[in-house]
């Protein structure tokens, strides 16, 4: 069962990118940690982070696909999943840091010494241990798309509609999180981490190996959602894009499709902020702003929607992009975004990946064609009833 | 003595007194209709008489007002909604062509198999000798078995319609509910779709929803004429037309 789940998963494409994947989890640490800093081959460590940043990215954007690419559910909150896992993680990072803070204390984060309080909030218990740190990663993100989805497909809230609640929903969690008695670090959020299960994060080599974990589980999840693309699931998925009543009145519960699609969706989004924070430092309420998730849209647009690798490539050549212009020319950044999502609107509907596709089927569709005409049979029924 | 409970029981579809109104409109009014086992029946009836409210209400789209609605004398089916009536046994065909068009035909068909329809059965589905076989007659059904790598965006019109009915098939329903097969096809298209439901109609319950009375001529069955919301004439082809009612409100002098 789960070997036929796996195999279906396999198709070319998915392997050569995750081969490129893993190949990328091993050559990148090795060229960092093995070559000497003088060297041609040397990949720095800011540079490793930012290429790990990237790969949470590319996460984030496979998961949104995952809802809009294939059961056209336009999420513009995809954000929030990403930033509740990427707060389970610091939760971990700041309990991890005990009495090293500024104030000492061993048991409460400097934020809650700072607010006076006297004991830690409930729900920053167990977070002190690591399984139960990665198990809420997937739990938070998922209970929250679960219950969301549950109201919003129960009630058949589709389209622009759904996209604006979704928005309402990470700008809701934003202003939460701001607030500093909600116990998550208000404005500032968390940060100065110091170590991850006994591993310093400054170090070159704990660096190393959470870029390594970003690009496996980029791999993973790629496997995953292939698996769920190509199976039975997958087409009733694209069914339920394309003609959802069709889809119902064969009898397939469409709330439940678009359901589970969503918390797989969310889980995977939760997975890519939880590798996200300890590469990069901090996570604070920004992570929840509605432009982030509005980002990971272009990003899954200029790479092409509905084809699990193109939004894995948009992710990482828009953040390239966005990389060298705010170090270049800072002022044109947003310029050159808003440009970009335009001209690939106009110019690239189906984005990198699905023109490049198109393409290759088009000129298929076509040769079949020029097959077909040759040997026009008389079984068509058009051609059997004209006689 | 044909009593009214005797009706019910050996009914496959039971409509009595069912009124819906839409913000005031009364689409259906105090409509009662009776479907047995293994009938073909036509419905005509001019526009906004509620045929495609009648098609709704029985798969669960709209909610009726007030009335009683039963499937095999047993089952409430304005209790139900779509998902529960189709796995029920009653498929419905609509007046646009709607197959999964990014699909091929034999993923068209492979999905509307009448299988386990849950999120994990479907996940880890995998095509067994019988559902091949069962995909390969329906192909040979709707005569399409030369297409059946095609995606269903490249078809024509008439293949369309003939794809979903083939689909409906594979629900391998009790009851078929057909809006306007007809709607844009050629004579010969239409002819042949004539023959394609007499078949299907041997082995299940069809209502076809039409315009086209030379169409409904052909199949040759009882008609149902429908108008503002009930109905006005049932009986042979011949004597619905020739009711002066029906002249009047839809035939036209």
């Amino acid at each position: 069962m789960i070997t036929g789940f796996i195999l279906r998963a396999l198709d070319g494409k998915i392997i050569v990118a995750i081969a490129i994947l893993l190949g990328v989890a091993i050559l990148v640490p090795a060229l960092n940690l093995l070559t000497p800093p003088d060297s041609a081959f040397h990949i720095p460590t800011y540079a490793m982070a930012l290429m790990g940043k990237y790969l949470c990215y590319a996460l984030l954007a496979l998961a949104l696909d995952l809802v809009w690419g294939y059961c056209g559910i336009l999420s513009l909150g995809h954000g929030a999943f990403f930033a509740l896992g990427g707060y389970a993680m610091g939760m971990y990072l700041m309990r991890q840091i005990g009495s090293r803070g500024v104030y000492g204390n061993p048991e409460l984060p400097d934020f809650m010494v700072f607010l006076n309080w006297q004991e830690l909030p409930w729900f920053w218990h167990g977070f002190d241990m690591f399984w139960f740190a990665m198990l809420m990663v997937l739990v938070v993100p998922g209970l929250l798309a679960f219950v969301f989805g549950w109201f919003a497909f129960r009630s058949r809230v589709n389209g622009v509609y759904l996209s604006i609640i979704t928005q309402a929903m990470t700008y809701a969690l934003m202003l939460a999180f701001f607030r500093n008695d909600m116990g998550f670090g208000g404005n500032n959020g968390l940060t100065d981490y110091k170590d991850i299960l006994g591993f310093s994060v400054q170090a070159d080599g704990t660096r190393a190996v959470l870029f390594a974990m970003s690009a496996v589980m980029l791999a993973l999840c790629l496997l995953i959602a292939s698996g769920i693309v190509r199976s039975k699931f997958g087409k009733v998925l694209v069914g339920v894009r394309d003609a959802e009543s069709r889809v119902r009145f064969l009898g397939f519960r469409v709330e439940h499709i678009k359901l589970f699609t969503f918390v797989v969706s969310a889980m995977m989004a939760g997975i890519a902020g939880a590798l996200f924070v300890p590469q990069v430092g901090i996570i604070n309420p920004g992570e929840f702003a509605p432009a982030n998730s509005i980002e990971v849209v272009v990003w899954t647009a200029v790479g092409g929607r509905g084809t699990l690798i193109g939004p894995i490539i948009g992710a990482v050549l828009v953040n390239s992009g966005k990389s060298f212009f705010t170090g270049a020319f800072p002022e044109f950044w947003l310029y050159a975004l808003g440009g970009l999502f335009i001209a690939v609107t106009l110019f690239l509907p189906k984005g990198i990946v699905g023109t490049i596709q198109h393409g290759f089927s088009s000129r298929k569709a076509m040769k079949a064609a020029r097959e077909a005409e040759k040997g026009r049979d008389a079984q068509t029924p058009m051609a059997q009833a004209a006689e | 003595m044909n009593t009214i409970a005797e009706t019910r029981a050996k009914s496959l579809l039971y409509l009595d007194g069912v009124s819906v109104s839409f913000d005031g409109f009364k689409a259906l009014n105090s409509l009662s209709f009776v479907v047995e086992p293994g009938e073909l029946r036509a419905i005509i009836g001019p526009n906004g008489a509620g045929k495609t409210t009648m098609m709704d209400i029985i798969t669960g789209k709209t909610r009726p007002d007030t009335g009683t609605v039963l499937f095999e004398d047993t089952v409430d089916l304005t209790k139900k909604d779509e998902a529960d009536i189709a796995q029920l046994g009653i498929g419905r065909k609509f007046q646009k062509p709607t197959v999964f068009e990014s699909h091929t035909v034999w993923d068209n068909l492979e999905l509307a198999l009448n299988r386990l329809r849950g999120v994990f059965a479907t996940l880890f589905y995998k095509l067994s000798p019988e559902d091949k076989a069962r995909i390969e007659e329906i192909l040979e059904t709707i005569r399409m078995t030369h297409r059946k790598d095609e995606l269903a965006a490249n078809l024509s019109h008439g293949q369309k319609q003939w794809l979903e009915i083939g689909m409906l098939l594979a629900q391998e329903p009790k009851l078929l509910l057909v809006d306007e097969p007809v709607a844009g096809m050629t004579d010969a298209e239409t002819a042949e779709t004539a023959v394609l439901l007499k078949e299907i109609a041997k082995t299940r319950s069809v209502v076809v929803v039409e315009h086209d009375m030379g169409f409904i001529r052909e199949l040759g069955v009882k008609v149902t004429c429908l108008a503002e919301g009930s109905v006005l004439a049932e009986g042979s082809i011949d004597f619905v037309s020739n009711d002066p009612k029906v002249i009047e409100n839809y035939l036209g002098r």
